[in-house]
């Protein structure tokens, strides 16, 4: 099968690409007694878009059916998570993190105790790593899976994929319902381990769903990869530049469908992702393809991940007896804890004045970041192309509102 | 930046993908793998035992009242994150369960419309009082009150407790059989001792037994993890 993907390139570290400026943006007047008024079309799509993801809204500006300007416009699933959580313990914050991307929980409830364990010094058991690994590496497989079948929905593939995708995701969530009690809202993670062990058998399920899981991958590579229909819809269409990707932050798999090299389970080692073995896959083009294309590589990725992680947990404590849960006060101080999440570099910046609440807590959502990059990929595409660029992105309104 | 497509026929993707389909199709009639969807209202899937939904109160014994574990700490309403527990302490004491006066709360109400099933009162909860729910539908024809759920909604059997998590529910009577059996070995212990000091006052080693029993149930455990259902 001679597909027109590349393969995955080996991570090479030492090249660094110089930062980019944004395209020049056209001057167009939008106003009603403009002598071009009659010209130009300015429409409002969402904020109750179907193909939105959620509360998002783009003023753009057409001229026929050419994109000419888009102003993105959010905030419409604004909840005061930031301020509300200086308000709250540590350990009541943790639940709200939920809530945040809320397909990918356990990731959200990682980078907050990570800050955490960074600002109080805490340990964390090896079998707790483990699990971490293990859960935060299936959300990538289900949150991954996830994102293909709307992209393709938003594209017209009515249906069909979503529903393959999503019957994936629910053998995801049923291992995280029968480990942490809830299917999204799984609130798991504790500063210094986790809430609860892997119940009896759980690892025997996630392995037998780990081996059913590439038949499931190659199945939907066959069913729409090599599709003419989306070949011409993704291909050229929303290209990234990787110099502009680097300028404006992007991060995940976004930066790395443009050749970015940058993953921070490689390039930070947070956790013990430094015992496994995985490759970085990268794209050549920086198109929606790539985008799409390189999520179906991360979670052959990923596979391999959770296949050594599951083959080399040890039995032990799952949680530092030394950290209380509740009435947890660290030393004055700060600490940002970042991770790898699904849609990108996810962090939280906290600083503690020694009581038992957040003086500051700051969260860095790569939703919104990655987004904001929306007007320059979407220029001089039609009004279609803009459906498919946003639902390339991978966004989740909770996040990017906070 | 024009791509390779190879030598392939134009609408070969097209086909392979509704042979796809077509699998899928024709073998959700044959395999049980690729039909995963049941009729909801008349069939359901069987709840994992883990699942958990909303909070509710445990009581020992058959009388709600007598035998409920919630001795009015007040830990829970501090520690929900979204504020959903209110608690009035009673001003006086009674018996519980093992016959020691504590504190019993005459008001305890859970709104389930604010609560955000997070399960953090039921870690926090010393006396293993509070316990996470598996019921999920809760029609009510007003929004507000029905959804307020007040002591007499939320009192509900060990036995029940039992049924809907087993393994959870066996591990907690462990743990507070062995509680109860360190808090009557140390009482025992303490009445020797009285009883050893001043062997003529016999008469004052029962009151002594009695309070340092009470005293050591009421002290929240220190370890992390034994507010935890396993």
């Amino acid at each position: 099968m001679t597909t027109a993907w590349a393969p995955i390139t080996e991570p090479n570290a030492t090249e660094t690409p110089s930062l980019g400026q944004p395209a020049p943006r056209p001057a167009v007047p939008v106003t009603s007694d403009s002598a071009l008024a009659e010209q130009y079309l300015e429409i409002s799509m969402g904020p109750q878009h179907p193909s939105t993801h959620g509360v998002f809204r783009m003023n753009v500006v057409l001229d026929g059916e050419r994109v000419i300007q888009l102003k993105p416009v959010f905030g419409y699933l604004h909840r005061n998570h930031e301020k509300i959580a200086e308000t709250e313990s540590y350990l009541g914050n943790m639940p709200y993190t939920d809530r945040l991307d809320y397909i990918c929980s356990i990731t959200n409830n990682w980078a907050y105790a990570l800050a955490v364990e960074k600002l109080g010094g805490i340990e964390v058991p090896e079998r707790a790593e483990y699990i971490r690994v293990i859960t935060g590496e299936l959300t990538r497989l289900q949150n991954h899976a996830c994102l293909l079948g709307f992209l393709l929905q938003d594209m017209g593939a009515s249906g069909t994929p979503l529903m393959y995708a999503f019957r994936e995701r629910e053998k995801v969530l049923d291992l995280f319902e029968s480990l942490t009690g809830a299917r999204m809202m799984c609130n798991y993670l504790r500063f210094g381990g986790c809430r609860v062990d892997l119940p009896a058998g759980w690892l025997d399920r996630a392995k037998a769903f780990l081996a059913e899981f590439p038949r499931f991958l190659d199945e939907f590579e066959r069913l729409l990869v090599d599709n003419e229909i989306l070949m011409e819809r993704t291909q050229n269409v929303g290209v990234l530049s990787r110099e502009l990707a680097v300028s404006s932050a992007i991060s995940g798999p976004m930066a790395r469908a443009s050749g970015l090299n940058y993953d921070i389970r490689k390039a930070d080692t947070y956790s013990i992702y430094s015992r496994f073995s995985f490759r970085v896959p990268l794209g050549h083009h920086g198109d929606v393809y790539d985008r799409y294309m390189i999520r179906f590589l991360e979670m052959h990725e990923s596979v391999k991940i959770l296949e050594q992680a599951m083959r080399d947990i040890p039995a032990g404590p799952i949680q530092n007896p030394a950290v209380k849960a509740r009435l947890f006060r660290p030393k004055p101080g700060e600490a940002y804890g970042r991770i790898e999440s699904p849609k990108g570099e996810l962090g939280f910046y906290l600083i503690s004045d020694g009581s038992g609440i957040p003086y500051r807590y700051r969260v860095r959502p790569p939703s919104l970041i990655n987004l904001t990059v929306l007007e320059d990929l979407c220029l001089g595409r039609n009004v279609a192309d803009v459906i498919a660029i946003l639902g390339s992105v991978d966004i989740v309104m909770g996040e990017v509102d906070r | 930046m024009s791509r390779d497509r190879g030598s392939r026929l134009l609408g070969e993707g097209i086909i392979k993908g509704l042979a796809e389909t077509a699998r899928n199709f024709f073998g959700s009639y044959v395999s049980k793998q690729r039909l995963t969807t049941v009729q909801y209202p008349e069939e359901r899937i069987p709840q994992d035992e883990s699942f958990r939904n909303f909070p509710f109160l445990v009581y020992d014994g058959s009388d709600p009242e007598a035998g409920l574990r919630c001795v009015s700490c007040q830990i829970c309403e501090k520690e929900c994150p979204p504020k959903c527990i209110f608690i009035e302490k009673s001003k006086d004491k009674k018996p519980d369960a093992v016959g020691k006066p504590q504190f019993y709360p005459t008001v305890f109400d859970i709104d389930v419309s604010v609560c955000m099933s997070c399960q953090i009162c039921v870690e926090v909860c010393p006396f293993e009082a509070i316990k996470m729910d598996v019921k999920y539908d809760y029609p009510t024809e007003s929004r507000f009150a029905a959804l307020l759920f007040d002591k007499h909604q939320l009192t509900k059997s060990n036995d029940y407790y039992h049924q809907i998590h087993p393994t959870e529910a066996s591990a907690v009577d462990a743990a507070l059989a062995a509680e109860r059996e360190a808090a009557a070995t140390k009482a025992a212990a303490a009445a020797a001792k009285a009883a050893a000091a001043k062997p003529a006052a016999t008469a004052g080693a029962p009151g002594t037994a009695t309070a340092s029993a009470a005293t050591s149930t009421v002290t929240p455990p220190s370890d992390t993890t034994a507010g935890e259902p396993r």
